[in-house]
């Protein structure tokens, strides 16, 4: 099983030690982990912005970087979607690319929908003893459709409790450019979500997304709240026992 | 037809200084979209129905000219009198036609999205004729002088204090703010102009092509006073609202109630063949449609939206809309709202660059599309409208200017490791205590509602690169 990573520019500038667990994650489940440093951004906040000449310019990059792998996993439901549908629709006038687009549809993955449907992991193993709410993302569930792959993986882990997050399956309200395009809207969801989040009482959120998670945790922090936010890989990786 | 306000950023501002509004459409949409939940899992196999709706509206819009000519026929034999009004204009002149046929004063309506979208009740009022709704969220909303804010329930933003305050202005009495005080009054309102009005006007949620009928789903009852006293019904009825058959009506019926109220049929469900017959009880002597286009056909003709024609008008996609459901539906601007009004408005109105903004009213989170009963795809559709007002050239420059530079930098793999490293200094006089704060556009417009978190000193590929990974 060779992954070849593909990191979202989140994980890459922002959030490394997101990167770091996914690897070590992927790594324990059997993944021979490679890196191709030529990879940039899919090309999704073009995309969805509708400046679609320029989403292409970059996604063709992105095509060229994941040629020659067998998996293409990434840490973003979103991502993986865009790579896996939308660059469909970018290069549907454009044979060539599209016959690698197609190809590379086909391999790619969201990580938990990796662990699950490819890599056969049943179960993470190890203990994580904390009071969990869980946020689905809306690409990864509505578009992707990986629902249960995150919950069945988190309920493996001893002493973690998964606690309801209410109106769980509400967007977050980032939206990529939506989240500056519109902020007084995008604020009001997202706070929405923070006092949902809190409401749980859950003492950490987890997620599969770092673009919704820093949207979350960056309003909950700006409201005065210190709660923990980590990735899914960074969950799983803690109570793989981390280093 | 371009009635409304165009001014989106004034929409959005005005919804934010309306804090009951917010409230009050937050939780009903709540309660409609918890509802609808219920009857659908009650049903059983929903995505299986929500498939053959698909399906059925598919059928029809791709043979729309078929069923529409076998309706027209039928209803003509049934007695009825059909029009084709291929723009507002026209559909307007055959109703004052009508009207001025029966020197009418007085027009009583039950609800109708299309006699909206036409302004009938302004045009009307203009021309010296009284048109009053009869559909209680609706009369509520022509005393207000406002547009419905939402498709199934247009006083949806209006809490019941608001309502007893506008029946007081209405009255000059004092009203109690209970539901059932404020309809009694409504009703008695009401009542004696049934009794009075010359015509009475309907919508039409779907038209059976064969054999020929108009059924309307109501909760009030008015919508069967409204097409059986007065003695003429005029029908407004979209040119794509058909079903083939009573086979294809009972799906309807299945997918309609439980999408848009969460119930798993309507109080009244009317079925309207034609005028009274000869020797019948019930019914208007005289029936006439008035079918619309306006710019429908020109949907028709466009693959990027036809699909849009298969929506059943249920208001699902409202209901579950994130962003709806925190400004309500007077911030689309016109008279659809939520995401089938963002899609609808620019294309009703054929013009992208002064309408098309409400495309930016979504976090493109997909819950619209998956709510909605005939599955069209419409967070699709708002990235497609938001590409062609790129092309068009209807962005700012400014923001056509960044995107280029983003395409530049970001789709080379060396430039945008060095902008990651340029934002990494650029960064430093922002960062307070491991976040950012403050900052040029767009950065403030995150920072002021949230933290920012910084570009990491090192990043994963420099990490990678060292072989600490
Ligand atoms: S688009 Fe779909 S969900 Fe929205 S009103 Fe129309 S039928 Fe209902």
């Amino acid at each position: 099983m060779k992954v070849s990573l593909m990191i979202t520019c989140l994980c890459d500038s922002f959030f490394p030690e997101v990167g770091e667990s996914f690897v070590r994650v992927l790594r324990r489940a059997g993944a021979e982990v490679s890196f191709s440093p030529d990879q940039v951004c899919c090309g999704q906040p073009a995309f969805n912005a509708g400046y679609h000449d320029e989403a292409r310019r970059v996604a063709r990059t992105f095509l060229k970087a994941f040629q020659e792998a067998e998996y293409v996993v990434s840490p973003s439901g979103s991502c993986a979607e865009m790579v896996r549908e939308n660059f469909l629709r970018l290069f549907n006038r454009y044979p060539a690319e599209l016959e690698q687009a197609k190809a590379l549809s086909k391999k790619t993955y969201e990580f938990t929908e990796f662990l699950v449907k490819v890599a056969g992991v049943r179960s993470i193993g190890g203990r994580f003893d904390r009071k969990i709410t869980y946020h689905p993302s809306c690409h990864m569930t509505r578009l992707m459709g990986v629902k249960d792959e995150p919950i069945q993986l988190l309920q493996s882990i001893e002493g973690l409790t998964l606690l309801e997050l209410p109106r769980a399956y509400d967007c977050c309200g980032f939206g990529g450019t939506f989240s500056v395009k519109m902020p007084d809207i995008s604020e009001a969801i997202v706070t929405e979500k923070a006092e949902n989040v809190l409401q749980s009482g859950a003492d950490m959120l987890v997620g599969a997304d770092m673009g919704c998670l820093m949207n979350i945790k960056g309003r909950l922090e700006k409201m005065g709240h210190a709660m923990p936010v980590m990735h899914m890989a960074q969950v799983f990786d803690q109570a793989q026992g981390g280093l | 037809m371009a009635a409304g306000n165009r001014d989106l950023h004034g929409r959005i501002q005005s919804a934010f200084r309306h804090p009951f509004l917010r409230k009050a459409v937050k939780s009903a949409t709540n309660t409609l979209r918890d509802r609808k939940n219920v009857v659908t899992h009650d049903l059983g196999h929903w995505e299986d129905w929500r498939n053959l709706g698909m399906q059925i509206r598919n059928h029809v819009i791709e043979n729309l000219d078929t069923y529409l000519q076998q309706f027209a026929k039928n209803m003509l034999q049934q007695g009825a009198q059909v029009h084709w009004a291929v723009t507002a204009e026209e559909a307007l002149s055959i109703f004052q036609t009508i009207i001025d046929k029966h020197s009418a004063k007085l027009v009583l309506k039950s609800k109708s999205m299309v006699s909206e979208e036409l302004h009938v009740n302004h045009v009307l009022e203009d021309r010296g004729i009284h048109a009053v709704e009869s559909d209680l969220g609706e009369y509520i909303i022509q005393l207000a002088g406002e547009t419905p804010s939402h498709i199934i329930v247009p006083a949806i933003h209006k809490t019941r204090q608001e309502v007893a305050d506008l029946f007081e202005k209405d009255s000059g009495q004092k009203q109690q703010p209970d539901t059932a005080s404020l309809t009694r009054y409504a009703r008695q309102k009401l009542r004696q102009m049934f009794l009075d009005a010359p015509i009475g006007v309907s919508g039409c949620n779907f038209a059976v092509a064969d054999p020929g009928a108009v059924a309307l789903f109501t909760n009030e009852g008015n919508g069967r006073l409204v097409t059986s006293v007065p003695p003429v019904h005029v029908v407004f009825m979209g040119l794509e609202r058909i079903v083939p058959t009573f086979r294809e009506l009972d799906v309807m019926a299945k997918l309609l109630p439980r999408s848009a109220t969460g119930q798993k049929i309507t109080s009244y469900m009317s079925v309207i063949r034609g005028p009274k017959g000869l020797g019948e009880q019930d019914g208007a002597q005289e029936m006439h449609i008035i079918i619309v286009d306006n710019g429908r056909t020109r949907i028709l003709a466009n693959p990027k939206y036809q699909e849009v024609l298969r929506c059943i008008r249920c208001g699902s996609c409202l209901n579950v809309c994130p962003v709806y459901r925190q400004v309500g539906g007077h911030t689309y601007g016109w008279v659809y709202s939520g995401p089938i009004g963002a899609v609808l408005t620019p294309l009703l109105q054929n013009d992208l660059k002064n309408w098309g903004e409400t495309a930016y009213l979504t976090t493109l989170c997909g819950a619209c599309t998956e709510a909605c009963p005939t599955k069209i795809p419409l967070h699709e559709m708002l990235i497609q409208l938001r590409l062609e007002r790129t092309v068009s050239g209807a962005t700012s420059s400014l923001e056509r200017t960044a995107f280029r530079l983003w395409s530049e930098t970001w789709g080379n793999p060396t430039l945008y490791k060095l902008s990651m490293k340029g934002g990494y200094i650029g960064q430093k006089p922002f960062m307070k205590e491991g976040h950012l704060e403050g900052g040029p556009t767009p950065l403030s417009a995150w920072t002021n509602s949230r933290y920012f978190p910084p570009i990491a000193k090192e990043t994963f590929r420099d990490r990678w690169r060292k072989g600490e990974i």
